[in-house]
């Protein structure tokens, strides 16, 4: 039982990265249907940016602030200066777009910051621990689950309890009414693109600390937060949140109990049973947009 | 000249299109050279059959077909418009309900509603919600209901109560009869009515001919992307071929292309 609830508490802290790299992924392919295959690599441009305003010794929450602004900033002018210039072009050459933009990225972290890992100086220690009963809970994880249900809950204010968070899911909805409403459809468009890139920012920097910063860092948590924003429904806020804490819960269980090596086999074959149960995701519903 | 005409030649226009062309991806011609108004408090109606350019002629106003019109002039509230986002235009107190009513399915009728208000600041929103709501009890009834999950008259009736919302000085409706059940049509234009009693101007565009000329105080017939014929609405409800072709008076030849082509050759 303390063993379960163990792996419970890992889950949820690897759950959490997982669940605000889906929301990135999904905030973006619900605005405008477009897979950010760059959002891995914003995410780890991000991190490593705010690792260097460390290194110039600012305190800890202004380099933060500093990567997430930074990865923030990259997803604005990636909108502006490639998506909307190429407007004409099919979702699937947008997509390819921020597939170039991964590989650009990707590229240019390599050549700044070189491909040797490096340790990010975090404030909470994987070894000071709490316990909680019999359970124990490492500062970093405790602090990385925290984070990112603040996170989502800030998330969630925002989309679903302000003018601009309304204003977002009007143009998700119908970018053209919206307009003839006089929301200004492109500027919230770019805000998407900042909110998103800075939640995966936020869930680089939180796996910093983890397994130490390598241009790479992202690659494996992108694809679950990717296969996660599938799972819960590709169209759903929740969802996204659902299926990354599940995804993380089922890895970690799986791996404390059955293989550490096969955990992210059976993290696939959780999601494929889901989609054979339930085609269109957990929370996903099917509608069909009006044009 | 008639009264209404003596008013059009004098009053400044809230919407004026001169000479527009529109093509779509550049090359796709479908407008030819429009010119129109639409006069502070007037309802102005454009008749035309299917693919004859009403939409088109809409969207190019609005700003939505990309550096389009090709030629030609828009000028709205005396100010020209060209190449201006739909966003910016509707902030001129312009209100566009598309075709398809472009209601949001998966917010609630109250959002909806609040979406209308977007870009208004001033304190009178609150109570606007409260007329909206009483004049459209449905829409209080169906407040927290996703608006998707309406009927297709209750979603009209929540496009016009949402632009409304905007307390626009212009409304375009474009085809805000679609299918909708004879009783239902009815009451859309019985709101028609209602607006231009309080004095806003309305560019409609119908297939309901009859009912449009009712309510209209000015009409165009646009074929082929051109205006073939405009004038008081009394004027062209008596027109022959305005009879014929648009209020379904039939007359003995009833081969629709050799009826078509005797027409054009009239207007010509
Ligand atoms: N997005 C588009 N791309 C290319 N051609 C278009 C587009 N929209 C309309 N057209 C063409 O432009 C012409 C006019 O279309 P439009 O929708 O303006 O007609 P309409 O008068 O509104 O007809 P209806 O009464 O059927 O709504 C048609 O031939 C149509 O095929
Ligand atoms: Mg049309």
């Amino acid at each position: 039982m303390t063993q379960l609830a163990q792996y419970l508490v890992g889950g949820l802290a690897t759950g959490s990265l997982y669940a605000l790299v889906a929301l990135g992924v999904v905030l973006l392919y619900r605005s405008s249907r477009v897979l950010n295959f760059a959002h891995g690599d914003i995410a780890t441009l991000g991190t490593f940016v705010a690792f260097t305003l460390l290194g110039r010794k600012l305190p800890f929450s202004l380099a933060i602030t500093g990567g997430l602004a930074a990865a923030a900033l990259v997803g604005v002018l990636f909108f502006f200066f490639v998506l909307r210039p190429a407007k004409e072009a099919s979702l699937l050459g947008k997509i390819v777009l921020t597939l170039g933009l991964a590989l650009v990225l990707s590229g240019a972290v390599q050549v700044v910051w070189g491909t040797d890992t490096l340790v990010f100086p975090f404030p909470l220690s994987d070894t000071r621990v709490h316990r909680i009963g019999q359970v124990v809970v490492s500062e970093t994880s405790l602090g990385t689950i925290v984070t990112g249900i603040v996170l989502m809950t800030l998330l969630y204010v925002l989309v679903q309890g302000t003018k601009i968070g309304l204003a977002m899911r009007a143009v998700a909805q119908n970018a053209d009414a919206a307009q003839a409403l006089g929301i200004p459809a492109r500027k919230i468009y770019a805000l998407t693109w900042a909110l998103a890139a800075a939640l995966g920012g936020a869930a680089g920097v939180l796996l910093a600390p983890v397994v130490y910063l390598d241009p790479f860092m992202m690659l494996d948590p992108f694809l679950k937060g990717f296969a996660a924003a599938v799972m819960g429904g590709m169209d759903s806020l929740p969802g996204a949140v659902l299926g990354g804490f599940l995804l993380g819960i089922a890895e970690s269980v799986f791996a404390g109990y059955i293989s550490f090596k096969f955990k992210t086999t059976m993290a696939f074959a959780v999601i494929i049973l889901v989609l054979l149960v339930r085609p269109e995701g957990l929370l996903g519903r099917v509608y069909h947009r009006r044009v | 000249m008639s009264a209404p005409e003596a008013a059009r030649a004098m009053d400044k226009p809230l919407l004026r299109v001169s000479n527009v062309e529109t093509a779509y991806y550049g090359r796709l011609t479908v407008l030819r050279g429009v010119s129109m108004e639409v006069l502070s408090g007037q309802v102005v109606t454009i008749l035309g059959s299917n693919g004859a350019g009403k939409s088109t002629l809409l969207k190019t106003i609005m700003g939505y077909i990309p550096d389009q019109p090709d030629k030609g002039t828009i000028e709205v509230l005396g100010r020209r418009v060209n190449g201006w986002d739909p966003e910016d235009i509707a902030r001129l107190g312009v209100a566009y309900i598309p075709e398809g009513r472009g209601i949001f399915p998966e917010l609630t009728v109250h959002e909806n509603l609040r979406l209308g208000a977007y870009p208004r600041g001033d304190g009178a929103v609150a109570s606007d919600f409260e007329e909206m709501e009483v004049r459209f009890p449905i829409l209080r009834e169906r407040r927290r209901q996703f608006a998707g999950t309406l009927s297709g008259g209750e979603q009209q009736m929540l496009a016009l109560a949402r632009a409304l919302m905007s307390r626009p000085k212009l409304l375009l409706l474009d085809e805000p009869s679609l299918g909708l059940a004879p009783r239902i049509v009815g009451e859309v234009f019985c709101i028609i009515r209602e607006i231009h009693a309080a004095g806003t101007a309305m560019l409609l565009i119908e297939q309901n001919a009859r009912q449009a000329l009712g309510v209209a105080d000015y009409g165009y017939v646009l074929e082929s992307g051109r205006i073939v014929l405009e004038g008081i609405s009394t004027r062209l409800e008596a027109d022959p071929n305005v009879q014929e072709l648009y209020l379904g008076m039939v007359r003995e030849e009833s081969v629709k292309g050799f009826r078509r082509f005797k027409v054009r050759r009239r207007w010509a």
